[in-house]
């Protein structure tokens, strides 16, 4: 018992009479070790936002003291005119619209399927349901590569290369958002529904003025994850978009990282840009994201 | 998006079992179902179908296409570049699966150990790399890690020394890969476990407490096998993922150099749209497919040796 306890605890006992928990017997010692656990683990995560910290720092900087021995935090001008030009460079302005447009879109779409779908495997019966539910799970294991290929011969033959629709619709009907809020309505009691139903109400009046609200926080976390993935998504837009006017941020990145004599301070500036959106999604809905998580089985991507 | 819900199969068979009690929507439900079946159809059944039919063919962007059977899987089966690309998937996975779940997991113990404040700031700030565009991503450490970035000039200034060409080396591309792809992977799965570790009951460790368990006892002993249908879960998820890994590569090396972080994504996007050999591109989705498929089966068999459902 001594042993194992002591290797919770750096300091030695402060008496010898022994108690019943270790957190009784060296009340001081423990909140020691708790204070330098702290300021470990706050070293830790400023060394994880390391990357951040310097895509910062290099975006306000003059073009000629991005690369300098030894590396400096600021360099001799703070230059904030670096955003401006990095929207106004490429047209990074114009990315930024398309992919609140797309994803915006996609996000909407994918919300209205999945709440009726998810409301018929939910609420209604109808024949061949459990089938098709164990169908549309079974999607969700097929490797989005093996999609692209005939996706992109698809468009090619409907002439939708370069199209907002060629980015939006093949991914705003999946069987995630379905399962996602299939779950989530089934927890909601039926009893709520019966008055509904005994005043008349039909399926859209139960699904639209009941469980949506209800289900706001379900919606909310698909929502995210949604418009997140959209935000991001690179591979698809990489194969469908090569005009620029059409371009996604991900793909107007790579641009700036493939060009001749790269301005890096601008790609920062530009790659800070790019993270504004979602980091303020996953700020303002903190406390939702552990449930949400736990909740959709987003974990590993 | 790939996710693979752990209660799948039970919610499956209590769909099969509602399904039986009572019919008669049968016209509401083809209504709210329509959009989703027709999305769904259009956009992903039949892709599925016709990307397993176009790997049987020679099949180029422009002009027709001939059946060739088998050909295009031979050719992959014989060529040395698709080879190199599939090893360079499993390095990728072997260090980047078993770092994710380490790390992810420490660090979950950790912020939800006795005494410590701010959790959820600690948690948020972990998970923000997972949320930010991975092309975003990897542009901040392809200026960290070239020659006369962040990490070189800080060895020249402390050391006096050079550090490596990171990227344009044959040894050091995988692991900057690697890096990066821990950096922003690791969120996800920390928030998993941190869900799961919130739910254990602290009766359950205090008691074990009481009875003279250390913390490294209480925690092998008791929070670990508590945790492990979470754990399986991530792990399941991770290697799905991880096999799949594309943007990184892309971005930060181009596959390069040489092939040193070609993938098999990075491979089949060479093939697909840079060479517009559809065909074989097909044949590589497929094999990769039936990789991921394998290997998540063997877990699902495996884990009755290791998961602990009942609490």
């Amino acid at each position: 018992m001594t042993n194992e306890t002591s290797t919770v605890t750096a300091q030695p006992p402060m008496s010898a009479v022994p108690t019943l928990s270790a957190d009784r017997r060296r009340p001081g010692s423990v909140r020691v070790t708790s204070v330098v656990s702290q300021i470990l683990l706050s070293l830790v995560a400023l060394l994880f936002l390391v990357p951040i910290i310097w895509m910062l720092l290099s975006a306000l900087k003059p073009s000629a003291e991005v690369f300098t021995t030894p590396p400096t935090l600021f360099g001799s001008e703070v230059k904030f005119s670096n955003f401006v030009e990095a929207w106004n460079y490429l047209p990074f302005g114009r990315f930024i619209l398309n992919t609140l447009f797309v994803a915006g879109i996609g996000t909407l779409i994918t919300l209205v399927a999945s709440a009726m779908s998810g409301y018929a495997f939910a609420r209604l019966n109808f024949r061949f349901r459990g089938g098709l539910f164990v169908l549309y799970l079974s999607t969700l294991i097929v490797p989005q590569e093996v999609i692209v290929i005939p996706m992109f011969l698809v468009m090619q033959r409907l002439g939708w290369v370069n199209s907002y629709q060629a980015l939006i619709l093949p991914w705003a009907f999946t069987a995630f958002g379905t399962f996602l809020l299939r779950q989530f309505f089934l927890t909601i009691p039926r009893e709520l529904e019966e008055a509904a139903k005994i005043d008349g109400c039909g399926h859209i009046r139960i699904l639209t003025s009941i469980i949506i609200p209800i289900s706001a926080p379900a919606l909310a976390v698909l929502a995210v994850f949604t418009f997140i993935s959209y935000w991001n998504s690179f591979l698809w837009p990489l194969i469908i978009i090569n005009d620029t006017a059409k371009m996604t941020i991900p793909l107007g990145l790579d641009l700036f990282l493939g060009q001749q004599g790269q301005r890096w301070e601008l790609l920062m500036a530009a790659a800070t840009i790019s993270m504004v959106p979602t980091v303020i999604l996953v700020l303002a809905l903190q406390k939702y994201l552990v449930r949400g998580i736990a909740l959709s089985g987003l974990g590993g991507r | 998006m790939t996710a693979l819900p752990a209660d799948v199969t039970a919610a499956a068979a209590a769909a099969t079992q509602a399904g039986r009690t009572r019919r008669g929507d049968g016209k509401a439900a083809t209504g709210f179902m329509a959009p989703s079946m027709l999305g769904l159809l259009a956009f992903t059944a039949f892709p599925i179908v016709a990307s397993l039919i176009i790997g049987f063919y020679n099949w180029p962007v422009i002009g027709s296409h001939t059946f060739i059977g088998l050909k295009n899987y031979q050719t992959l089966l014989t060529s040395n570049e698709f080879h190199t690309a599939i090893l360079n998937t499993f390095v990728f996975v072997v260090l980047y699966v078993p770092l994710n779940i380490v790390i992810s997991l420490g660090l979950a113990v950790w912020i939800g150990s006795k005494g410590i404040r701010f959790r959820g700031l600690y948690r948020t700030i972990f998970f923000i790399p997972a949320v930010t565009p991975v092309v975003a991503n990897a542009a901040i450490f392809a200026l960290i890690l070239s020659p006369n970035g962040l990490i070189d000039s800080l060895m020249q200034t402390w050391f006096g020394v050079q550090a490596p060409n990171f990227l344009g080396s044959k040894t050091w591309a995988m692991p900057a890969v690697v890096l990066v792809s821990i950096w922003q992977g690791f969120g996800y799965n920390m928030l998993v476990f941190s869900a799961a570790l919130d739910g254990i009951p602290t009766s359950l460790t205090e008691a074990a407490a009481i009875d003279g368990a250390g913390s490294i006892a209480r925690f092998f002993r008791i929070v670990l096998p508590l945790i492990t249908p979470s754990i399986f879960f991530a792990v399941v998820l991770t290697l799905i993922s991880s096999f799949q890994v594309f943007t990184q590569a892309y971005v930060l090396t181009g596959g390069g150099p040489g092939n040193a972080t070609t993938t098999m994504v990075v491979y089949l996007y060479e093939q697909g749209f840079q060479f517009y050999k559809m065909g074989l591109a097909s044949a590589v989705a497929w094999v990769l497919f039936i990789i991921i498929l394998v290997i998540t089966v063997f877990q699902f068999i495996g884990q009755k040796r290791w998961v602990h459902y009942d609490q």
